[in-house]
């Protein structure tokens, strides 16, 4: 492929088409918008579906809706509309609705800053529905990846049926790079599990080794009861113990026994290291460049980036401290990310948050002069 | 040491620089073959807030994708203009709309009205962005001519296509003959009376 000149959120469009995405419902949100602009003539063109709902509640049901039809289905937004998804985001999760959120985050809270970033809302992405749930969060550094990992997202959310949020930030929404695609060849694409059997023998929610059923399509001539009731293997309404529990473990361990698969990592110059840097999102590009310059300067210094957000990549921080001394943790946030990781910690090394709230991104300075104020002591 | 050089466009919306950024990123990326990395930042409003585009063009990957330490800053307003100076390299070099700009503190500066020439002699206020470019060739040697021209003729819609090319055309003369806002008052008065109220 021709290298071109692309932008953050045309990469995430990009992807989303080449992962299959056909069904696209949304609500216009600075700086989110390019996504849902740019498949507003795209979908149509290939007999995809784009509507423009009333709202964020509207678009995020609307692609329930989508995705209960048989398409693979996704949603962008920004904070503010983020919230409003919340509630359905729930029933996809509970009613194992396959569907990928895109929040390019803004710097809040409410309608805060509307172009201006900001990393506030890791935390609303795990924990921002209610009721106990797991949740599958990845989140991109550079253009490149803004593709690949709307590929991996709407791959896992079919995989594991269940809502996967790609939570990007208006730095790498509105970032543009040279970027050459992947061949469409190339690109590993996963279709969620259909059913096999004669549709009488069906049980939509029955357990079984990797613990995510087969999904048929509303049509396909399988009849079912879908709730975002606590329900029994056929998907009704339960608050038999003997069911509930089974429903519960099953929800959580479908992600569980593939930690490994989902837990996304890298390391940069980590072998030697004695501090370590952990980023994510945009502010990776930030660390990169001060990690680059620290070791310029004779400091053992490494960067840990952290690509998937939730679940938390513990097995990538539990080993570090056996490693190094320091544990930096830029954010642009108070610290949401930083709370993970002293609790990973386990108060084995110093762990150090840098916070940037202003709307700007953090500078490579910042980062360097964190990290020298804390060799001081 | 990588060749990485930080450009920084800033001015009011509306003035089309984070088109400019893109078009000047897309040169030095596509056409001119070298790794960049753009990225804006701008004010709610549509038109009259603040605008600005960072551009960084280097020979190896770009970490830091926002424009630092800059070596060209292109300011199309009084407040870009003094908002960002402070940023600007001690070799680094200047080029300010003097349509908008009427104070620099810089000894070395490359003031030419963008604006005015887009307005006088192309008839439309805003292709200056065009204009711009089209000097910024020749006073900034690291993005050839061929390459923005291409990047221009790319990037414009297609009913435009020859008002951009004069528009380009014009700000490279403009910086060749070392625009004069003296001469071109003078002509303006010759040549265009009714214009003259504008153009001191």
């Amino acid at each position: 492929m021709e290298p071109k000149l692309l932008m953050g959120n045309e990469a995430c469009a990009e992807g989303a088409l080449a992962a299959g995405i056909r069904f696209f419902a949304g609500y216009p949100i600075t700086p989110s918008n390019e996504i849902g602009e740019i498949l507003s003539s795209r979908l149509p063109a290939i007999g995809g579906k784009f509507i423009q709902m009333e709202d964020e509640i509207g678009s995020m049901a609307a692609i329930i809706g989508g995705s209960i039809g048989g398409l693979k289905s996704m949603t962008a937004t920004s904070g503010p509309g983020f919230s409003l998804m919340q509630e359905n985001i729930g029933f996809a999760a509970m009613a194992e609705i396959p569907c990928l959120v895109v929040n390019v985050m803004r710097a809040g809270p409410s309608t805060g800053m509307p172009t201006l970033p900001s990393q506030g809302d890791v935390m609303q992405a795990r924990w921002g529905t209610h009721g106990d749930h797991p949740s599958i969060v990845l989140c991109p550094s550079s253009v490149r990846e803004v593709f690949d990992l709307t590929v991996t997202s709407v791959n896992f959310a079919e995989k594991y049926r269940m809502p996967v949020i790609l939570l990007m930030d208006e730095v790498i929404g509105h970032l543009r790079e040279k970027v050459t695609l992947p061949q469409p060849e190339s690109i590993q694409i996963i279709d969620r599990p259909r059913p096999t059997c004669p549709p009488e023998w069906y049980k939509p929610y029955e357990d079984s080794k990797t613990g995510v059923p087969p999904m048929a399509a509303f049509g396909d001539g399988y009849r079912y009861h879908i709730t975002g009731l606590t329900h029994d293997i056929m998907g009704f309404p339960t608050t038999r113990k003997d069911e509930v529990e089974p429903l519960m473990q099953r929800l959580f361990r479908k992600i569980s026994q593939a930690f490994e698969e989902i837990m996304l990592y890298d390391r940069f110059l980590m072998e030697d290291a004695t501090t370590a840097v952990i980023a994510y999102g945009c502010v990776v590009r930030s660390a990169k460049s001060a990690v680059l310059q620290l070791r310029r300067e004779g400091m053992k210094v490494g960067l840990l980036k952290l690509t998937t957000l939730w679940p938390f990549p513990r097995i990538a921080v539990e080993s570090l401290p056996e490693q190094v001394q320091d544990l930096i943790v830029p954010e642009m946030n108070m610290g949401q990310i930083y709370r993970e990781v002293v609790r990973v910690n386990q108060g084995r090394c110093r762990v150090r948050k840098i916070s940037r709230i202003d709307g700007e991104l953090m500078t490579p300075q910042e980062i360097i002069f964190g990290i020298k104020r804390r060799e001081r002591k | 040491m990588a060749q990485q050089y930080d450009i920084r466009l800033a001015g009011l919306g509306g003035q089309g620089l984070i088109l400019a950024g893109i078009i000047m990123a897309e040169a030095a990326g596509i056409y001119d073959g070298k790794l960049v990395a753009q990225t804006q930042a701008y004010g709610a409003a549509a038109r009259g807030g603040f605008s600005r585009s960072d551009v960084v063009i280097s020979d190896e990957e770009i970490n830091y994708p926002k424009a630092a330490e800059l070596d060209l800053l292109l300011a199309m307003s009084q407040d870009a203009y003094d908002e960002n100076y402070q940023f600007l390299k001690p070799d680094g070099i200047l080029i300010v709309d003097s349509t908008h700009v009427s104070q620099t503190a810089d000894a070395q500066v490359y003031s030419i009205p963008f604006t005015r020439i887009a307005r006088e002699k192309l008839g439309r206020e805003n292709v200056a962005n065009i204009v711009a470019l089209g000097a910024v060739t020749q006073i900034f040697p690291h993005i050839s001519e061929s390459a923005m021209e291409k990047a221009v003729l790319g990037r414009v819609p297609k009913q435009f296509l020859e008002l951009n090319k004069k528009a380009f055309q014009a700000g490279i003369d403009a910086a060749k003959t070392g625009y004069s806002d003296f001469l071109f008052s003078l002509l303006v008065v010759v040549v265009r009376p009714d214009l003259h109220a504008f153009s001191l």
